[in-house]
């Protein structure tokens, strides 16, 4: 019998992937310490740790706990839903180019949300921000399925991708045009950049509880992912409702990504890279790479938000723009890669 | 045919775009069967086998098991359908195991690496059945043609459905190849499975089917054991070929020969 090779194989890659899994941890753990402890006043890991845990002179818990406490948090859930749902978009659409950013997610959830900021319809901490930015992810990646339509090829996803992304651009721009008053026009301009200082648990609260409602659907699809692999009309025979998943990561995407962009601005290219990063050490496997990517996302946009506060500069340099100088290097390398399926056209 | 029907369509019909592809189709066939789908192209083959399956929407009835399949749920219709779908398409590069372990996820093992007995049993008796064991690690995109074809009905074996559904499986495989893929159905056929094959091929269904259903306009022309469904007039008829027809080891030699 090979019954038990099978399993002893199965066993061996499980447990590398444990152990990728365990070092992504580590590594998360590891980056929110030192993002605590850095910005105009530096504190080692041992002082962040002392001050978390209630010890330290009372200014160190202060920066510790109230200043720096949030940002570490939504730099953490941001990234995360990024990289979760850039691996869930490849995984509904078997194509390792999707993601929110290509697709113009971000862009038209930052619409919704300076349409609502310009128009004096909400402050910047009211729901009414991220619920805006939501609808309009939501418009957006539905519009791109629809387009695309079942058996989308890389082509017609990315051009549609690129229209959408361009449209909300111009809306925003429009926005910006029509609106009076010049200081709203240049606080959005700033938050459009895609930034994590300064925020406070309002912030936390008001994104949170989107970015986990759309984390917990996406993830809850996983399985579905891995049958989609043999494409959707095998899927289907194999049990998978692949409407009602399509929805479910739509949905998903547009809850996640809109409740980050509502607080954030636009940080694109996170959803791209991580599940990149993690197919040479997790294996192709959408269903697994939910996870990991998700672990990635969250160590991606933490260091580059360390970065942008370490790297010495006139004025601030926002993370975003961070996020996306590195980002688009590696779009463009990843277009080179997939060259000759880009080039095969229909794909 | 005296055996009961387990798999039954009365009077179907699929429209598709506002276009009729299939009309009135009453078919009844008995487990245990090898069923040979002939038909020209744009006959509505790989129709009848996704409507049977449930994956395109249709009218009239059908029937599975003593089961109306609109009363079935979509996983009770996974675990009585295995479908084979044309290309053999694999969208990443999975393990060979994986991709054939898929084969129970209407079973409820949707990850290939917490199989349970059972399944890890099923999952072996389909490798070994079509001789993929040894290429369980390899990426199925790094495979051959026929290697690939051979998992991908390893993956539709391991289901263990009373149903198998297989489009065009022989399709641009080597003539060893696709005598191993038509041998294959050919035992799970006779360990009591009801296997219907799309082919192309008139002498792969004249040899190994027990019934050929002979599609033409969306329409079942003709239906029967393999000599008299390709008669010399539906094969003038349909194909508009002449057929060379003979006998060999007992069983029936079928093969086009000449335009009309």
């Amino acid at each position: 019998m090979s019954a038990p090779s099978v399993t002893v194989t199965a066993d061996i890659a499980g447990r590398w992937r444990a152990g990728v899994m365990a070092a992504l941890v580590v590594l998360v753990l590891l980056l929110a310490l030192v993002s605590l402890g850095t910005g105009p006043v530096r504190l080692s890991p041992f002082t962040v740790i002392d001050a978390l845990c209630g010890g330290g002179s009372d200014v160190q818990q202060v920066i510790v706990q109230e200043i720096r406490l949030p940002r570490t948090i939504l730099g953490f859930a941001i990234g995360a839903i990024l990289g979760l749902s850039g691996a869930a978009l490849q995984g509904l659409l078997r194509n390792p180019l999707a993601s929110p950013s290509l697709f113009g997610a971000p862009q038209s959830a930052a619409f919704g949300a300076v349409l609502v900021i310009a128009f004096g319809l909400a402050d910047v901490r009211s729901y009414a921000l991220p619920v805006a930015a939501i609808l309009a992810a939501f418009a957006s990646v539905f519009v791109l399925l629809a387009i695309a339509g079942r058996n989308a090829g890389l082509l017609i996803l990315i051009l549609a991708g690129l229209a959408i992304s361009s449209l909300a651009g111009a809306a925003t721009a429009l926005v910006m045009n029509l609106s009076s008053n010049p200081f709203v026009v240049l606080e959005i301009a700033f938050w459009l950049l895609g930034s994590l200082d300064d925020r406070s648990f309002r912030h936390v609260t008001l994104a949170l509880p989107f970015i986990m409602a759309g984390a917990i659907l996406l993830w809850s699809q996983r399985n579905a992912f891995r049958a989609l692999s043999l494409g959707e009309e095998t899927a289907q025979s194999l049990g998978v409702n692949v409407g009602r998943l399509r929805l479910a990561v739509i949905l998903g995407t547009a809850l996640g990504v809109g409740g980050a962009v509502a607080v954030t601005g636009t940080i694109g290219f996170i959803g791209l890279v991580a599940p990149h990063l993690m197919r040479p050490l997790i294996g192709h496997d959408p269903a697994r790479l939910l996870v990991p990517s998700a672990l990635t996302g969250a160590a991606l946009l933490l260091a580059a938000d360390i970065a942008v506060r370490i790297i010495p500069s006139s004025s601030d340099i926002k993370v975003g723009v961070l996020t996306s100088i590195i980002g688009v290097p590696f779009f463009l390398y990843l277009i080179m890669r997939e060259r000759r399926a880009l080039g095969g056209g229909v794909a | 045919m005296t055996a009961a029907a387990f798999l039954t369509a009365r009077e179907l019909s699929v429209r598709l775009a506002g276009r009729t592809v299939l009309a009135d189709i009453s078919l009844a066939l008995p487990a245990g069967r090898l069923v040979a789908l002939v038909g020209p192209n744009g006959a509505g083959k790989t129709t009848l086998l996704r409507a049977l399956a449930g994956l395109v929407p249709s009218q009239g009835a059908i029937d599975v098991g003593g089961d109306a399949l609109s009363s079935l749920l979509l996983r009770e219709r996974a675990r009585r359908f295995a479908y084979l779908p044309q290309g053999h398409v694999v969208h990443w590069p999975l393990p060979a195991g994986d991709v054939v372990a898929l084969g129970r996820y209407p079973h409820g093992a949707t990850d290939p690496a917490r199989l349970t007995p059972a399944d890890a049993a099923a999952v072996l008796r389909a490798m070994q059945a079509t001789d993929v064991v040894a290429l369980r690690q390899r990426r199925v995109t790094e495979l051959s043609g026929g290697e690939r074809s051979r998992v991908a009905l390893a993956r539709v074996l391991a289901v263990e459905a009373p149903v198998i559904l297989a489009d065009e499986p022989t399709a641009s495989l080597d003539p060893r190849h696709q005598i191993d893929v038509m041998k294959s159905l050919r035992a799970a056929a006779d360990q009591g499975t009801l296997v219907m094959v799309v082919t192309h091929d008139l002498g792969l269904a004249g040899r190994f089917a027990d019934t050929v259903l002979v599609l033409s306009d969306g329409r079942l022309v003709a239906q029967g054991a393999p000599v008299e469904a390709l008669s010399e007039r539906v094969m003038a008829d349909v194909f508009r070929v002449s057929a060379y027809r003979a006998e060999h080891q007992r069983e029936a030699v079928i093969v086009p020969w000449a335009e009309i």
